[in-house]
């Protein structure tokens, strides 16, 4: 009854046997033991499991890992590079854009798409952009400024300056 | 949560996915964008024993004009309404459901024909239909059959769409000039089934009366629900505050709500008839344009 799959994982090939029923998150996390994608409420609300598939922002526990089969995979690990971390980890990062961090790489993972849609959104189009992700500690303003730092970096404009002032 | 064991395959053909439908029979569930069912199984209210994935079968998720319909196909996703010129220019009232419908990662996997075929009263897309007066193409291995919108819901989960056959298609008769059409949901939050929706098409003629009236309800009805008596109140009607308040005032008589967390039956009567007035009023708006 098992299937066999191969996913590309942030660039990686990688080939298992997996129950038909096996979540795609759950995949991730325990058989290729990539934990950056967490999952939160497991019925598809809060985001916390987003990653892209496709290049498409999904929430993988509301899909099978079978349905991967044959697609790539981006999560969380896969953002920064040798380079450096991605401009969203460097904007959530200066702007402070996570308390606890539970809901922050499915909010990376949404954001990446969202700029990839439309590189230079407005705050009530980012709001509406991350509508599926919930966080409870931010208040999302500080979520909003990140996504907004690494729009700005993404286009190469100047930034603002991000450092805190010590009187 | 995690779902009952089960088989499954993803065809690449139409012919694959109807041989596998035949060979098992009740047992088989469609998964186009499995937002509702997935959910439906893990919490084990649905436990196919077989899954065909419909998602590999190529050529069915176009949206465009064609023969005097506006064709979209089945497995057409939520985000591709939001990323589609055509939809954007011409049907607002996609742009209206589709910005209402869950959130942008469900959208990117939900389908329009899935969130018809799945038969639920709270969904959106069906009131939208209903307005339009949708035609549903249904296909299996005999060929394909064409059935309205108003003959499609039978009940609570279920539609005309038969075991051995998949909904592949949805036509909209392209609307004439002077049309104009809109929708809104009211919801708790971001998300959200409605507490009531309503979608409205409306056609005006040069001097100002209604030559097409279509009112489809979400989530008031154990179906998705025609206002039938409100579209007759406004056919041929100068569209006047009264003609507009009185088909208003019918839709919220003749739908039938339930109580549940949303609200009570009163309060989403009243939801139903303020929504069927401000959509009746931007249909109108958007016809003159």
């Amino acid at each position: 009854m098992k299937k066999e799959i191969t996913v590309t994982i942030n660039g990686e090939k990688r080939t298992a046997e997996v129950e038909p029923r096996m979540l795609l998150v759950h995949f991730i996390r325990e058989q290729l033991l990539m934990t950056g994608t967490h999952i939160g409420c497991d019925t598809s609300n809060c985001g916390a499991c987003t990653i892209l598939v496709n290049g498409k922002s999904i929430k993988s526990c509301t899909m099978l890992a079978v349905q991967a089969d044959g697609k790539e995979i981006i999560t969380v690990e896969g953002l920064a590079t040798t380079q450096g971390l991605h401009p969203i980890q460097e904007g959530f990062h200066l702007n402070h854009g996570l308390h606890c961090g539970y809901c922050t790489p499915g909010m990376m993972m949404r954001a990446v798409e969202l700029l990839e849609n439309n590189p230079n959104p407005t705050e009530e189009e980012i709001r509406w952009g991350i509508a599926g992700n919930l966080c409870r500690c931010t208040g999302y303003n500080n979520i909003v400024k990140a996504i907004q730092y690494a729009g700005a970096k993404m286009r190469g404009e100047q930034l603002p300056s991000t450092e805190p002032e010590f009187v | 949560m995690i779902p009952a064991p089960f088989d499954y395959a993803a065809p690449n053909t139409l012919a694959e996915a109807f041989a596998l439908l035949e060979q098992h029979g009740d047992d088989a569930k469609i998964l186009a964008g499995g937002h509702s069912l997935i959910p439906m199984m893990k919490l084990r209210f649905a436990s196919p024993a077989f899954l065909v994935d419909i998602n590999n079968i190529p050529g069915l998720s176009y949206i465009r004009e064609e023969d005097g319909y506006l064709r979209i196909g089945a497995m057409a996703r939520e985000a591709d309404l939001d990323h589609s010129e055509l939809i954007r220019s011409r049907y607002p009232i996609f742009t209206d459901a589709s910005k209402l419908i869950a959130d942008p990662q469900v959208r990117n996997m939900g389908t329009i024909g899935g969130n018809i075929a799945h038969g639920d009263a709270a969904n959106d897309h069906p009131a939208v239909m209903l307005a339009m007066r949708a035609e549903v193409v249904i296909s299996s291995a005999e060929g394909q059959r064409t059935v309205p919108i108003d003959e499609f819901f039978y009940g609570f989960y279920m539609t005309a769409v038969q075991q051995n056959e998949i909904l592949t298609e949805i036509r909209i008769p392209i609307p004439p000039a002077g049309t104009g059409n809109a929708y809104h949901k009211l919801e708790r939050k971001v998300g959200d089934y409605a507490t009531a929706g309503v979608a409205v098409q409306i056609t005006v003629d040069g001097k100002g009366f209604c030559t097409y009236a279509g009112i489809g309800l979400t989530n008031v009805n154990p179906t998705p629900m025609r206002a039938a008596r409100s579209e007759e109140a406004l056919l041929g009607q100068k569209m006047t505050e009264e003609a507009i308040a009185e088909a208003a005032r019918l839709a919220a008589e003749d739908c039938n709500p339930s109580d549940d967390l949303r609200g009570d039956e009163e309060y989403k009567r009243a939801m139903v008839g303020v929504l069927t007035r401000r959509m009746i009023h931007k249909a109108l708006e958007r016809a003159r344009r």
